[in-house]
């Protein structure tokens, strides 16, 4: 199945890109995901122990299941205000 | 002009329109609060700020930020506008107003919706200053820790 990925900040940064398209296998989580993403850039780790996770713009979290076409989001920690 | 109490925007924030929005005749106090770009942080000489955000989720915690201080102050409406994209020195980053009979729910809501704000919305800011930019980090967002509701809550009512 195929989903959307948007990274922000710092992340989107390390990775060049803030949204992309990616394909996992069935039956998926927001984790399998990410260490997809892990894989392709690995400075991206760092941010593992302080990051949040959000599929189709809820918070969730990275055990959470995930459908195709669902957008997951991962957030390095907010600073806004 | 539809205003929301709710709002992320590029657009430069207007206290007043906030005020219009929550603000009635039972209301005996209004606080309003904005928070600036200023031009310096960590001993750094800041020249501007950008702001970025996930926009969607962004607005849904600034409605859930706003019925959580009406769970605390039913007596008490409450507005929360931010702005994205850059920033100059002096210009509001974002603008919190509760309106309330009585001055000290009004207080107690609007600081609360700020701390709310820093710790769970997902914005984000890259500060430049003279000799770089950085992207800010603070709170890790979990919008179900109560200890970090419960922590907002007792600066709010200090």
């Amino acid at each position: 199945m195929r989903v959307t990925v948007r990274l922000f900040a710092r992340l989107r940064e390390l990775a060049g890109c803030g949204e992309l398209t990616r394909d996992v296998a069935a039956p998926a989580t927001a984790r399998d995901v990410w260490e997809g993403l892990a894989a392709e850039w690995p400075a991206l780790r760092a941010y593992e122990p302080t990051m949040s996770v959000a599929v189709n713009a809820e918070y969730s979290r990275m055990t959470a299941p995930i459908d195709d076409g669902d957008e997951i989001a991962f957030l390095p920690p907010v600073s806004g205000g | 002009m539809t205003v929301s109490a709710v709002a992320v925007t590029a657009d430069r924030l207007d206290p007043e329109l906030l005020i219009a929005l929550v603000g009635g005749d039972g209301d005996g106090a209004i606080v309003t609060f904005a928070g600036l770009v200023r031009n310096h942080n960590q001993g750094r000489r800041v020249t501007f700020l950008e702001y970025e955000a996930y926009e969607p989720l962004a607005v849904r915690v600034l409605g859930r930020i706003v019925e959580e201080a009406r769970g605390f102050w039913p007596d008490v409406r409450v507005a929360v506008h931010h702005r994205i994209g850059r920033l100059d020195i002096g210009e509001a980053s974002v603008v919190v107003a509760a309106a309330s009979a009585h001055r000290a729910n009004a207080f107690a809501a609007t600081r609360y919706a700020i701390e709310r704000v820093k710790q769970i919305v997902p914005i984000w800011k890259r500060e430049h200053f003279d000799g770089g930019d950085v992207w800010l980090e603070g709170a890790t967002a979990d919008p179900e820790d109560n200890a970090a509701r419960v922590k907002a809550y007792r600066i709010a009512c200090a």
